[in-house]
């Protein structure tokens, strides 16, 4: 009687070495490959946008842009400068409208509520996020200039306060939460009351992150068009300053739009300068954003 | 009697505890309107709607002919376009936004350059629609136009439009949930003698689904609901084509090209188009949230 004993094979510690020809590896090159491949791709249109817009935008940029009328047809020179003050003016009148409101409901769900309301709210919010602004500027119409029976800056200023609502309350919310339990319990701990709390101790300690969310809403309003096109409609003339904000205004937004759809060379190089305008509010408030938020700790 | 008898802290005096619960009110009053503006925004349009829904009903998804003379108004090719629009968006935006994602949240590369194409990423959503839409006039239907049958705007240009805007969305939240993957099960992966792909393909990205879908799904709700960019490159004709280099039209781009002239019942024909497409961005929307809003509680 034989037992046979199992004897292993000899270790080889190459079989332990990568093999750089086998499937295995070579699926995982491929993959690597088709991933980098398509994070470049992601980013080219960016460049390409970017690199269009310095290279016209700048070139039809002038002093005159800001202080002059958009000109007609055919006619050299000319500017935006009543855009620019329409674009201003609207954009005021929806951060005068949202920034208390957000700030507001903001504080009620990072301060007040722990419950199911405040994942309702957030839900709510998000889900407000999403509502196509075209959606917002059909509303605002119906809303306002239906029952005003005028386009006006007020429709205007009222869609970009809804559409910068979530914004607002998203980025407060997040800066509400950063800010440490102790610095609450601090505060109550020698008397403080609630609004003392929030308003004196919380929200200052979180103001930064706050305002930085504001700017934000505010470059993502400056160049949103689909609202304004039935609110605010467009004008070619400087603002009636006896009834600035129940008559149509003119906007960058809505400015490039209509001078992108024309024939005419002199009101095309406008836009491509209004548009440059507005990317660069983007660039810009972005790379703040991007700075102030980067300090994630009170 | 008096528990406050040895304390030199006097009671809240009245005005106090007024002040302190008005501001608890307000903060609660303003949260709630949140999803009061929701409510608000669908009992508008839809009264606006009503004469239409009344004099189409549901023929009104089915009829393609729209024509103010006859006050004869079928929603059919804008529904059409809105759909292939966005699903062809979704066919090119789905595998790159995925590739990215997954590169980006390997270790390919060093922190600061991932965080700096991270922020190229986000940009790309940040540029105004109306800018996309001027480059798409003057560049890229040109270019089309050179390599392609496009004869001037169409669906093609529209729908490559519309990949580049909704790529940040999957890339940005797909990169998240794939972040938001506990640890152990890639090292459990890796452990059992896996590559790297296999652990993604087989374990993280299947982990993350539910995020990774809650993504694409918010990004087809910004697809089905974007307007300028659409409106400008589509070329606006109410027809169905099954070409994509032939015209086309979708509900928002409609909108956006006759609300401020419309009059009488083509008002409402309007609204109930605006209502549709607001249902359908909502109900989108909503699942969306529900998948990205389970991930973050794993």
């Amino acid at each position: 009687m034989t037992t046979k004993i199992y004897e292993p094979e000899p270790f080889d510690p190459a079989s332990l070495k990568r093999n750089p020809s086998s499937p295995r590896t070579l699926f995982g090159l491929v993959m690597t490959g088709i991933a980098t491949l398509f994070t470049i791709l992601a980013i080219i249109p960016l460049l390409i946008i970017l690199s269009y817009l310095l290279t016209k935008g700048i070139s039809s940029l002038s002093p005159m842009v800001f202080t002059q009328l958009p000109p007609p047809p055919l006619v050299e020179g000319g500017g935006f400068g009543n855009a620019i003050l329409g674009t201003v003016l609207m954009v005021g009148i929806g951060a005068a409208m949202s920034v208390p409101i957000g700030i507001m409901a903001a504080i009620y769900l990072s301060e007040f509520s722990r419950g199911k309301l405040a994942e309702w709210i957030r839900f709510a919010t998000n889900v407000l996020s999403g509502v196509p602004s075209i959606i917002i500027g059909v509303f605002a119409y119906s809303a306002i200039v239906l029952t005003t029976k005028s386009y006006s800056a007020w429709a205007g200023g009222f869609a970009l306060a809804i559409l910068m609502l979530p914004i607002i309350i998203r980025t407060t919310d997040e800066a509400l939460k950063l800010v440490p339990q102790e610095v609450r319990q601090a505060s109550v701990g020698i008397g403080a009351n609630d609004y003392q709390t929030v308003l004196q101790v919380v929200l200052p300690a979180a103001i930064p992150a706050i305002i930085t969310g504001i700017t934000l809403a505010i470059a993502r309003a400056a160049g949103e068009t689909a609202p304004l096109l039935f609110t605010a409609l467009f004008t070619q003339y400087w603002p009636n300053w006896n009834n600035l904000l129940v008559e149509p205004t003119a906007s960058l937004a809505v400015l490039v739009y209509n001078f992108a759809i024309v024939p005419f060379k002199n009101q095309q190089e406008l836009a491509w300068g209004a548009a440059f305008i507005l990317v660069l509010l983007v660039l810009i408030t972005s790379i703040i954003s991007r700075i102030a938020t980067a300090r994630r700790t009170y | 009697m008096n528990d406050n008898r040895n304390s030199k802290i006097p009671p809240r005096s009245p005005l106090e505890r007024t002040l302190d619960t008005s501001f608890y009110w307000a903060a609660r009053i303003f949260a709630l309107a949140i999803a009061g503006i929701l409510i608000w925004i669908t009992i508008q349009v839809a009264i606006q709607a009503m004469p239409a829904i009344s004099e189409f009903g549901l023929k009104f998804l089915f009829n393609s002919s729209w024509n103010p003379v006859t006050s004869q108004y079928g929603v059919l090719p804008a529904v059409y376009g809105t759909v292939v629009s966005s699903f062809i968006a979704l066919l090119i935006a789905v595998p790159i936004g995925l590739g990215v994602a997954i590169f980006l949240s390997e270790d390919y590369l060093n922190p600061k350059i991932q965080r700096i194409i991270v922020f190229f990423v986000e940009l790309l959503a940040a540029v105004p629609s109306v800018v996309y839409g001027l480059w798409g006039i003057f560049v890229l239907i040109p270019f089309l136009k050179e390599i392609t049958p496009l004869k001037g705007p169409g669906m093609l240009p529209a729908a490559l439009i519309l990949s580049v805007m909704i790529l940040p969305t999957i890339a940005v939240i797909s990169r998240d949930a794939i972040i938001n993957v506990p640890i152990d099960l890639r090292q459990a992966a890796v452990g059992l003698g896996a590559t790297r792909w296999e652990a993604i393909l087989k374990i993280i990205v299947p982990a993350a689904s539910s995020g990774i879908i809650g993504g694409i799904m918010l990004a087809l709700g910004r697809a089905l609901g974007e307007t300028m960019a659409v409106t400008m490159l589509i070329g606006n004709a109410n027809t169905i084509n099954p070409s994509v280099f032939a015209p086309s039209n979708t509900i928002s781009s409609l909108l956006a090209n006759q609300f401020a002239e419309a009059s009488g019942l083509q008002v409402a024909a309007l609204m109930y188009a605006a209502l549709i497409l607001f249902a359908i961005t909502l109900i989108v929307n909503i699942l969306a949230q529900l998948l990205v809003t389970r991930l973050q509680k794993i």
